[in-house]
């Protein structure tokens, strides 16, 4: 499986990071490179292998029902690049 | 049971409708934080550090969220997934801070159920629910508070949601707002949401697709976050409408997220979602499977409420109603009950008739609630008594139940206060009838004459003479006697 | 008061003696520390801030409670903390634009931990861009040096490895007694092999990521770094413990790591996989392997082959899994509530072009693989067979558990190297991995302890990996080795110097 430029374009557009036209080969050139390697892991047989999702092999512990944080609406505002009074404030959105 | 169907210039058209519903879990706190839920409070003052996706922070999980979806899972007659597992819905929007919504989307933790609704013509129909999932809800964009900027508000970022999917089943508007109206009655009573559409604590999601009859399913349209029950019938109707006319202009209906406006009553392109379609769904990593003890699911079970079929069925077996009267008075939980308490150790079917006639007509006129309702269930009971025991007529109760609304007073009260107990005394309503005959001659000689119909004349011009407080049985035995 | 250069060459075992018995102070100690900074960092770049009135601050409530005899394991030492871990009101960057100006309300559960426990903290640590590297060559605040030299070749400017690379350089060069670090393929202990350091990568869920900047959620561990496996030991004694804010921690209670240092190694059974055994493995890394094998032998030890068949499969597996969990959590990053932002337009335009300006190309690198291994249609190739083969890893560790007590091997494939070098091709910067990346995927613990020197004079690194929540006996095993091996060499450039 290899990218071609559109895919490039594509996947970083999904990660909303801006890429220069410029930028699309060598991007290019890397990701396939790094996929090209990945591929060996083709060779491994995974026939009714269950998937594992992480470290952690216990089950989740549940939280009570109690309200113990928020409240403190300057420190969520504190680090904004931009605010309105109590809202924080982006380009204008039409939905 | 009546078709629906779109007429377009090549024939009927089938809709093809399925609902995801939205409703917010009734908890204290949020669904992985421990800010709070309640609605209105100031900007950003119900969020944490979690809530708003600070470097760092981490989900856990609410115990009485999970219990509320499984609470609402069991009352929709639904399997309780014992594994869940919950994953992360990667896209970019303002009010979603982390960049992902927490939601389960290979392994909900309710799977298939089933509502029944009513319908009007008399039938009932079963909808299927695909599966009910948790997750979270996002902040709220203000996109009109400025001229070049949207805002944002955080206080409902993280909140729980319940995203109840029901399968296609649904064929009209008619029946998208019996589901809905069924759903939101199984919520209340269950206690899980409060069905508030107003405050967006129940959306809906509209999945509308048209098709001719026997034909496989039709590229579907979804119409986005629907805020009422009317607004969701009118969006499946227009949006119906406008695939008919796509196909049949030779068009291509294509799959996309639409809004519903409901000034103009027609759907749009929703411009935010045009390339949402790829959410990258995986294991949220920062969170475990959600294993569910089987003895926890019992406990749930066992402490469930009545659930308005089972009410319904009860109150059809117990008190005679006929499923129009039962359905009505099981749909909301606090109906129920007033309608019990008026109804026990009385007949039922005049305590069902005065429920849903007078009572509800005066709630319409007053706009009170049951909760707010000047008329008490136990002062609409002790007005059944006045009747039962004659101590009033049904025509004074009219005007005591009246009284009561405007007063808020006991019906025995105003009995007492105003003079309104029957008379039942035969003399007075000898002479009464005797002074109507004998100010009538003329009349009095037609009916001899055989024009029955007078009969209803002298009785009503008695019972006015006497202001109404006439036994009307006794009016007719005297006339009968007097005329005969 | 001893001379400033004694001061920094003390360990933290030794430090907390000598404060106890007043034989100087814990703000004699800091400054000691502050001006090994002064001194060095303008060069070795190890720390990005420097939080010099909160650690004198923090020195002088130590001594106060010294005074008081109300102390606790690590009152009045002073710890560099990895430039990851947030801490209240000094600025954490995770050596990024997208975070340079945040300045986090909230302590991480790990340096809550430690400053219960009375550490005065010196500064933040400079790193890979969000832990995303393993030369420390990816910081936006410019690489961090190692304070080792190459015998041959002094002029060459050696990375000390990553992404804990100011952690490690600032133990190192006596900057620091001891370091916090985060581990997600082997960000502490290939660091500390690079640097002649202890590194401890604990079990998954020992210590809380609660507060930690994210990497890969699944992948990645808090730990420590220090001089000796003892420092090691009474700093993760203080980091771990369980953490209702992490779902993923564990809930056992925390070992006397201390004590397990002087178990000893008789009767253990130690095995060595086969398949590290990587073909093109220097000749003096093998040669340290065996040595290492036989001082465990004659200190009582059982070797025994064993066999993880699925080792060569680790790396690529991380490097689907890592990128993934990476491409999700650093969506936060988007210019609204936090860090940079860069305007353009409307507000896909404000994240693009945010995103581009704030994450450095190996960021952006990852993100982009990440993205695409989840992406429609490459889920199941890519991610899903990620993870089965994960649960292979998993089982082969739990299979050779059965049969050993802990495992030895080496930590990276070679020792430091110069900046510039490894430097052409992504996946030959990757390779460094390749023996500490199977611990993450297994959430096992493992230690790495500086056993010897290359030919050039560097530090070369052995790994000891143990059972699950069994970090004592890997103690024990690192202490062993630690003993037999005497390591006593010192980087060029270090305090005093
Ligand atoms: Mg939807
Ligand atoms: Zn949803």
């Amino acid at each position: 499986m290899s990218l071609d430029p559109a895919t490039i374009r594509r996947i970083a557009s999904l990660s909303r990071i801006r890429v220069e036209e410029d930028q699309v080969e060598s991007l290019q050139h890397e990701l396939n490179s790094i996929l090209g390697w990945i591929e060996q892991l083709n060779e491994v047989n995974v026939d009714g292998i269950e998937p594992l999702t992480g470290g952690a092999q216990m089950a989740m512990r549940m939280r009570d029902d109690v309200v113990t944080d928020g409240g403190y609406p300057e420190q969520i505002l504190s680090n904004a690049p931009d605010r309105n009074g109590e809202f924080f404030a982006v380009p204008k959105v039409v939905e | 049971m009546t078709i629906y169907a779109i007429e377009g210039s090549t024939g009927p058209w089938e809709v093809v409708v399925g609902l995801e519903v939205h409703a917010q879990v009734i908890s204290n706190a949020k669904l992985f934080s421990g800010s709070a839920t309640t609605f209105g409070a100031e900007p950003n003052t119900q969020v944490s550090f979690v809530d708003a996706a600070f470097p760092g922070m981490l989900p856990v999980i609410n115990r009485e969220a999970v219990a509320q979806a499984v609470r609402t899972g069991l009352g929709l007659n639904a399997v309780i997934h014992k594994v869940s597992r919950f994953d992360r819905k990667n896209y970019f929007y303002a009010d979603l801070p982390q960049g992902y919504q927490i939601s389960q989307f290979e392994h909900p933790i309710v799977g298939t159920g089933v509502i029944e609704v009513e319908l009007s013509d008399g039938s009932t129909k079963s909808i299927g629910v695909t599966r009910l999932h948790l997750e979270q809800d996002a902040g709220k964009s203000l996109h009109d508070q400025h001229p070049t900027k949207t805002f944002i508000d955080l206080n409902r970022s993280g909140v729980a949601l319940m995203e109840i999917v029901s399968e296609p089943d649904i064929r009209s508007p008619e029946e998208a707002g019996a589901y809905l109206r069924k759903l939101r009655s199984i919520l209340r009573y269950l206690g899980t949401c409060d069905g508030n559409m107003e405050e967006g604590s129940m959306r809906a999601d509209v999945n509308v697709s048209v098709r001719k009859h026997g034909e496989p399913y039709r590229t579907r349209c979804e119409v986005k976050n629907v805020n009422s029950i009317r607004f969701v019938m009118q969006a499946v109707e227009a949006e119906a409408a406008r695939q008919v006319e796509v196909w049949e202009s030779g068009g291509t209906v294509v799959q996309e997220t639409r809004l519903f406006d409901s000034n103009r009553g027609i759907t749009r392109p929703m411009r935010s979602k045009e390339d949402a379609h790829d959410y990258r769904y995986f294991p949220d990593p920062d969170l475990l499977p959600l294993v569910l003890d089987e003895d926890w699911i019992a406990g749930l079970k066992a402490a469930l409420p009545e659930l308005p079929d089972a009410k319904q069925a009860r109150f059809r077996a117990e008190y005679g109603l006929t499923p129009y009267d039962a359905g009505v008075l099981v749909a909301e939980k606090a109906t129920a009950a007033f309608f019990e308490t008026v109804a026990r150790g009385r007949d039922a079917k005049i305590a069902a008739n005065w429920v849903t006639g007078d009572f509800f007509a005066a709630l319409n006129r007053t706009g009170a609630t049951i909760e707010t309702s000047p008329v008490s269930a136990d002062n609409l009971g002790a007005l059944l008594d006045l009747m039962a025991d004659k101590t009033i007529n049904g025509r004074i109760a009219k005007d005591v139940f009246e009284a009561m609304v405007e007063t808020g007073k006991t019906p025995a009260e105003i009995v007492e206060e105003r003079g309104l107990r029957q008379v039942t005394d035969t003399s007075a309503i000898d002479a009464a009838a005797a002074a109507i005959l004998a100010a009538n001659p003329d009349k009095v000689a037609d009916y001899r004459s055989g024009k029955d119909k007078l009969f209803g004349f002298f009785v009503g011009q008695t019972m006015k003479a006497m202001a109404g407080k006439g036994n009307p049985a006794l009016i007719n035995e005297t006339l009968k006697r007097l005329l005969g | 008061m001893a001379n400033s250069g004694s001061l920094t060459d003390l360990t933290i075992a030794e430090a907390r003696d000598g404060l106890r018995a007043g034989r100087f102070s814990a703000v004699d100690l800091t400054m000691a520390h502050l001006h090994a900074i002064e001194a060095l960092n303008p060069r070795l770049n190890a720390f990005i801030t420097v939080s010099h009135s909160k650690a004198l601050a923090q020195a002088q409530a130590a001594d106060a409670a010294l005074a008081k005899g109300d102390y606790g394991a690590l009152t009045g030492i002073p710890l560099a903390i990895k430039d990851l871990f947030c801490t209240a009101g000094i600025r954490t960057t995770a050596a990024s634009r997208i975070l340079e100006p945040f300045v986090p309300p909230y302590e991480s559960t790990v340096t809550a931990n430690l400053l219960r426990d009375g550490a005065v903290f010196l500064g933040k640590a400079n790193l890979d861009e969000f832990a995303m590297g393993s030369s420390n060559m990816t910081s936006a605040f410019g690489p961090v040096e190692n304070p080792w030299k190459r015998l041959q070749d002094q002029d060459a400017v050696l990375v000390p490895g990553g992404s804990s690379g100011g952690s490690a350089a600032a133990v190192a060069a006596r900057l620091a007694m001891g370091a916090t670090g985060t581990d997600t393929g082997g960000s502490i202990r290939q660091p500390a092999a690079f640097c002649g350091l202890v590194g401890v990568k604990p079990s998954y869920g020992r210590c809380s990521r609660w507060g930690v900047v994210a990497f890969a959620s699944s992948l990645d561990h808090p730990g420590p770094f220090a001089r000796t496996v003892q420092d090691s030991a009474i700093m993760l004694g203080s980091m771990a413990g369980f953490d209702p804010k992490d779902s993923t921690s564990a809930e056992r209670p925390v070992p006397d790591y201390e004590a397990a240092c002087k178990r000893g190694v008789k009767g253990l059974r130690i095995g060595v996989p086969r398949e590290y055994r990587a073909d093109g493995m220097p000749a003096e890394i093998e040669a340290l392997w065996q040595q290492g094998l036989t001082w465990l032998r004659e200190a009582g030890a059982e070797i025994v082959d064993v066999s993880l068949p699925h080792t060569k499969y680790g790396l690529a597996t991380y490097y689907i899994v890592a990128p993934a969990e990476a491409s999700s959590n650093l969506a936060r990053y988007d210019g609204v509530r936090f860090g940079l932002r860069k305007d353009g337009g409307e507000l896909a335009e404000m994240y693009g072009n945010t995103r581009a300006a704030g994450f450095g190309p190996e960021v952006r690198r990852r993100i982009m693989i990440g993205t695409y291994v989840l992406s429609a249609g490459y889920y199941d190739a890519y991610y899903l067979r990620a993870q089965k083969i994960r649960a292979l890893i998993l089982r082969d560790f739990n299979d050779v558990f059965a049969q050993v007590d802990a495992l030895l091997t080496p930590t990276a494939p070679n020792a430091a190297f110069a900046q510039g070098e490894n430097m052409d091709d992504p996946i030959k910067m990757y390779l460094n991995d390749v023996f500490t990346v199977g611990a993450n995927l297994a959430g096992v613990p493992a230690i790495s302890v500086p056993a010897g020197l290359d030919a050039n004079g560097l530090p070369l690194g052995l790994q000891i990996i143990g059972k699950a929540f069994d970090e004592e006996t890997v103690f024990a095993v690192s202490a062993a080795i630690e003993r037999a091996a005497g390591f006593t060499a010192l980087p060029q450039i270090r305090a005093g110097q």
